[in-house]
This record gives structure tokens, C-alpha cells and sequence, in this order.
């Protein structure tokens, strides 16, 4: 028995890695092992690479790729900031696309160098879909991550003839394919490298195309959609290569991460088609209020630091409602010694996490874990909402549209349906933001007008604070 | 053609487990799990590596590179981050007595 001939049975431990891998970080106690499983295993493979005949020309050009990428993609991973995470998941899906997409290229070309024209049907048509998914999943990546970095403007994006653009787009590909696909059986009508390098082009330009329009509340559903797509591009590029690690591994993430997206649109009860061609986030505010008042003449009350805290120490029952605010000024330690000081007074705190509270599922939880707040204080939206009508104060920080009322009322409203939390029943409300600025579906809260909603206006961090030295002050 | 029948029963019965391994999840876990599929579909690295090296010339070898950064970035950066998120949730010991 060869080296070379356990190689094959390396890939086949990695596979098995990869599902047990998957499964474990389907449940709390296991997540942590699953993960190390996984990446084990793909230590395993990448190893058992090495000793294959096709990578011996290419040693130092393997090596010095995996040094940059691996500093860079270490690098990135340790110094991400939590609050960052999701762009920094968007940005290391696209390099994956990107990857698969580069490889298909490549495996075409040295088909074509090989001086028998074409690849096969069968080999073309994979290569085709991985380089197109590859590519899509690659440029819609780079915009998702623009849209949570605020790079690019996280408003769904939204121009006249858009759905001409995109149609075109399509048609443009599925042509370019088609020749391909044509010149695989044996008639070469156009040079296939010219078509593979169009094709490329189109296929970042659909990718932009794709993710431009969708508003950055739906930024998650996105980059897990794009993920299930790389997925997918791998696999093919699995076909490509006949290497059944890269099917087996593509194919799971395909398949699971079709499931996880619809798990997550679910949670903002949004259909996928939806999320993809909806308006949600186009119609943006027509008027943002400004910190006055409504168009109705109902107006807006501010508080300061002092008249919270007075507030929440005659509270019997308080919920924290946390949001991407929370994440973005870094407050969850401000809020868990607040809730702290609380406790000590005697009230009850719990915390209200919407399904897709900060920019992800779990994220928020992630956040407060950080903090050390203990995780049974932690309610889903399904526990915590009958409870709102008993707490004397909510007090909602950085969260905006996951409070808004008119998902439950007002039927126009784009996020109409969405399920909310119900901050409006508590008794007072307290709400912590920056400014009166919509939030990221880019629609007005009614909550902010209702009469027993008081606004303190600042950074989350910040305020929290102020509040906290007034607590401790008049105790 | 061979092949390609083997690559197709894998794929296709890949799309059950897939399916099935993710039933029931957690809505705290939706975004570790997520990033830990994103570092498992880093796979390609093992793609990468194989064509690295297949064109040769100067565009051939930068492209191979490319390829083999943008797949380890996808590896090493996925099971980095989500290792992490994880580590956020892990099981504090003085919680029990709290």
C-alpha cells in the first residue's frame, strides 16, 4: 500500500468530521467539540493533500498562498471586534466563493492546455456553476460586507429599470453558458477562454446586482443565503476535480445552509423570494420625524440620565430590550452592571432577545454572554412577551425596529407581519438612542411618540453609565 | 463518466445528511453555526491546492495563489471566528451556585 493510497481515506475521516462536525454545533454543549472536530478534520485533508502527484509542482506557491491567507484570515478572526462578526462571517464567505470560482478557472484552462479542446459535458456544465456561483457568492459577499461596515450604503438600493439590469444580467450568463455547453459537445464556435473570462465578469457583476437592492436588515438572511451558495460552488468544483470531499463537504453546507436561511427568514417572517426581490427597506422613511414630533402632532418626550434612574429604582419588574446600539457602543457591561445595581435594590431584571436582535441570529446572546449575564436571564420573544404587560419599565437600548409597533398595526408598513416584541404594553418605556435616525429597514418607530415612552438620548454606552452614577448616587 | 456517477451519489445523498443534521437548531446557535459551515466549505483549499499549480506562467501561478489565499483565509479565518462566538457561551462554573 502506497502513501498515495491512504490519501483517499484521509478525505473519507474528513468527511465523516465534517457531519459530526455540523451536528454538534446544532446543540449548546456540543457546539465548541463539533467545531474542533471539524476543523481536525480539515487539517487531515489538507495535509493528505500534500501528497498527491498534482500538488508537487506547486509546493512553494501552496505554501506562501496558505501563509498570507492564513495570517490574514487569523489575523481578521482574533481582532474582529464581537459586534463586527457578521461582515467578518460575509468577507471569509466571499473568499470561499472567490476560491471556488479561481479553481474552476483554473481546472478549465488546464483542460484547454491540455490541447483536447473543450472539457466533456460533463465537466464543463459543473465547472460552469461553480465559477458562477463561485463568483456571485464572491461579489455578493464584498457588498454585504460593505453594507454592515457601512461602506456601502447599508438602504436597500434601489434605480429605475432595475429589474431590466438584472434580467439582462441573466440572460447575458445563461447565453455565455450556453456556447460553453455547446462547444463541450464538440462544435467550438467562439474561443472557450473568451467565454470563461465573460462569463466571469457578468457573474461579479450579478453578484453586485444581487445584493445592491436588499436593505441591511436583511444583510443576514443574505450572507446566509451566499453561504449555502458557496457551498454549493464547492461541491461543483468537487465534480470538476472528481473529488468527492469537496462534494461531500460543498453539498452539506449547501444543504444545511438552505435550511438555516430559511430558519432565519423565518424568525423575521419574511419569505425568502421575499427578502430577495422585496421592497422591505425601499420605502425608506419619506420623512424621518424629527426629534420633535410626528406628522400627527403627537410628540416625542426626552428624559435625562437623573430622571431614569428614578424611573427604574421604583420598578418592581424591568426588561432590558438590547439591540445592535448595545453592540455597536460596546454597552453590554455598562447594562449588566446596571442590572446588577438593580437586582440589589431588590427588582426583577430579565433581558428580551428578538430572534434577530444586533445583525444575526444569537448574535445579541453572544454579546451578553461576554458580559457575564447569566443566560437564563436571557427570554426569547415567545417567553418574554406576555410578560411585558407586567413590567413597570422597558428598557429598550440601541433597538429599534424589532420594537415597532406598526408590525403589528399597520398594515402598509414594510415590516408589517414581522413578529415583534411587545414593548408598548409594559408600563413605561425607556428607550436609549443615539438620535432619532430610523433604523436599518429605514422606517419610523410609532413607538417613540407613544405618551408613556421617554427618550434619553445618547451613545448606549454612555447613557447607561450616566444612569448607573445616578443609581449609585441616591442609594 | 465513471466518476461523475460516484460524484452525483454523493451529491445527492450529501443533500439528506445536510438536511437532516441541521433539524431542530437553536436560534442562539444560528450564527455560529452558520460561520461554522462557512469554515467547513473552506474545503476548497483542497481544490486550490490541486490546480495550484496546473497552469504554470506568470498568470497561472498568480491565479493558483490566489486561489490557495483565498481558500486557507476561508479555513483558518472560519474555524477562528467560530471558535470564538463559542467560546462566549461556554459554561461558567460559579453559574451553578448563583
Amino acid at each position: 500500500m502506497t502513501l498515495e493510497s491512504l490519501i483517499p481515506l484521509a478525505y473519507l475521516v474528513a468527511a465523516v468530521t465534517f457531519i459530526l462536525g455540523l451536528k454538534g454545533l446544532s446543540s449548546p454543549t456540543t457546539a465548541v467539540m463539533g467545531n474542533r472536530i471539524a476543523a481536525a478534520g480539515m487539517l487531515v485533508a489538507v495535509i493528505a493533500t500534500f501528497f498527491t502527484q498534482d500538488v508537487q509542482g506547486g509546493v512553494p506557491v501552496i505554501v506562501a498562498g496558505m501563509l498570507v491567507g492564513g495570517v490574514a484570515g487569523f489575523a481578521g478572526a482574533r481582532m474582529v471586534k464581537m459586534t463586527a462578526m457578521p461582515q467578518m462571517v460575509a468577507l471569509f464567505n466571499g473568499a470561499g466563493g472567490g476560491a471556488a470560482a479561481l479553481v474552476s478557472i483554473l481546472e478549465f484552462s488546464r483542460e484547454l492546455g491540455a490541447g483536447r479542446g473543450t472539457p466533456p459535458f460533463g465537466v464543463t456544465l459543473p465547472t460552469l456553476l461553480a465559477l458562477v456561483i463561485g463568483a456571485v457568492s464572491f461579489s455578493g459577499s464584498a457588498i454585504a460586507f460593505g453594507k454592515l461596515q457601512g461602506i456601502v450604503t447599508p438602504r436597500a438600493f434601489r434605480y429605475a429599470g432595475q429589474q431590466v439590469v438584472t434580467g439582462a444580467l441573466v440572460a447575458a450568463i445563461g447565453a455565455l453558458a450556453l456556447g460553453l455547453l455547446v462547444s463541450s459537445l464538440g462544435t467550438a464556435t467562439i474561443d472557450p477562454m473568451l467565454l470563461i473570462v465573460a462569463t466571469t465578469i457578468l457573474a461579479l457583476v450579478f453578484g453586485v446586482a444581487l445584493v445592491l437592492p436588499i436593505g441591511g436588515a436583511d444583510m443576514p438572511v443574505v450572507i446566509s443565503l451566499l453561504n449555502a451558495y458557496t457551498g454549493l460552488a464547492v461541491a461543483m468544483a468537487g465534480f470538476t476535480l472528481a473529488n468527492q470531499l469537496l462534494v461531500v463537504a460543498g453539498t452539506l453546507v449547501g444543504a444545511s445552509g438552505t435550511i438555516l436561511t430559511r430558519l432565519m427568514s423565518k424568525a423575521m417572517n419574511r419569505s425568502l423570494g421575499n427578502v430577495l426581490f422585496g421592497a422591505f427597506g425601499a420605502a425608506t422613511a419619506a420623512g424621518a420625524a424629527g426629534p420633535t414630533g410626528g406628522d400627527d402632532g403627537r410628540t416625542i418626550r426626552s428624559i435625562g440620565p437623573e430622571d431614569a434612574a428614578i424611573l427604574l429604582s421604583y420598578a418592581q419588574n424591568v426588561i432590558v430590550v438590547p439591540g445592535y446600539g448595545l453592540a455597536v457602543a460596546q454597552a453590554q457591561h455598562s447594562v449588566r452592571e446596571l442590572a446588577d445595581l438593580l437586582e440589589s435594590k431588590g427588582i426583577n431584571v430579565k433581558y428580551a432577545i428578538h430572534p434577530v436582535a444586533g445583525r444575526m441570529p444569537g448574535h445579541m446572546n453572544v454579546l451578553l454572554a461576554e458580559a457575564n449575564v447569566p443566560y437564563d436571564k436571557l427570554y426569547d420573544m415567545d417567553q418574554i412577551n406576555p410578560e411585558f404587560q407586567r413590567a413597570d419599565v422597558a428598557l429598550v437600548i440601541g433597538a429599534n425596529d424589532v420594537t415597532n409597533p406598526a408590525a403589528r398595526s399597520n398594515p402598509s408598513s414594510p415590516i408589517y407581519g414581522m413578529p415583534i416584541l411587545d414593548v408598548d404594553k409594559a408600563q413605561n418605556v425607556i428607550v436609549i438612542k443615539r438620535s432619532m435616525k430610523p433604523g436599518f429597514a429605514g422606517i419610523d418607530n410609532d413607538l417613540y411618540l407613544d405618551p408613556k415612552t421617554a427618550m434619553l438620548f445618547g451613545d448606549a454606552k454612555d447613557a447607561v453609565g450616566k444612569v448607573v452614577q445616578e443609581l449609585k448616587r441616591a442609594a | 463518466m465513471n466518476d461523475l456517477i460516484v460524484a452525483a451519489y454523493v451529491f445527492i445523498l450529501a443533500i439528506f445528511v445536510g438536511f437532516e443534521v441541521i433539524s431542530k437548531v437553536p436560534s442562539t446557535l444560528h450564527t455560529p453555526l452558520m460561520s461554522g459551515a462557512n469554515a467547513i466549505h473552506g474545503i476548497v483549499i483542497v481544490g486550490a491546492m490541486l490546480v495550484a499549480a496546473a497552469l504554470g506562467g506568470p498568470l497561472g501561478t498568480l491565479l493558483g495563489f490566489l486561489a490557495v489565499v483565498l481558500g486557507t483565509a476561508n479555513v483558518v479565518g472560519g474555524f477562528v471566528v467560530t471558535d470564538r462566538m463559542l467560546a462566549m457561551f461556554k459554561q461558567r462554573p460559579t453559574r451553578k451556585t448563583e
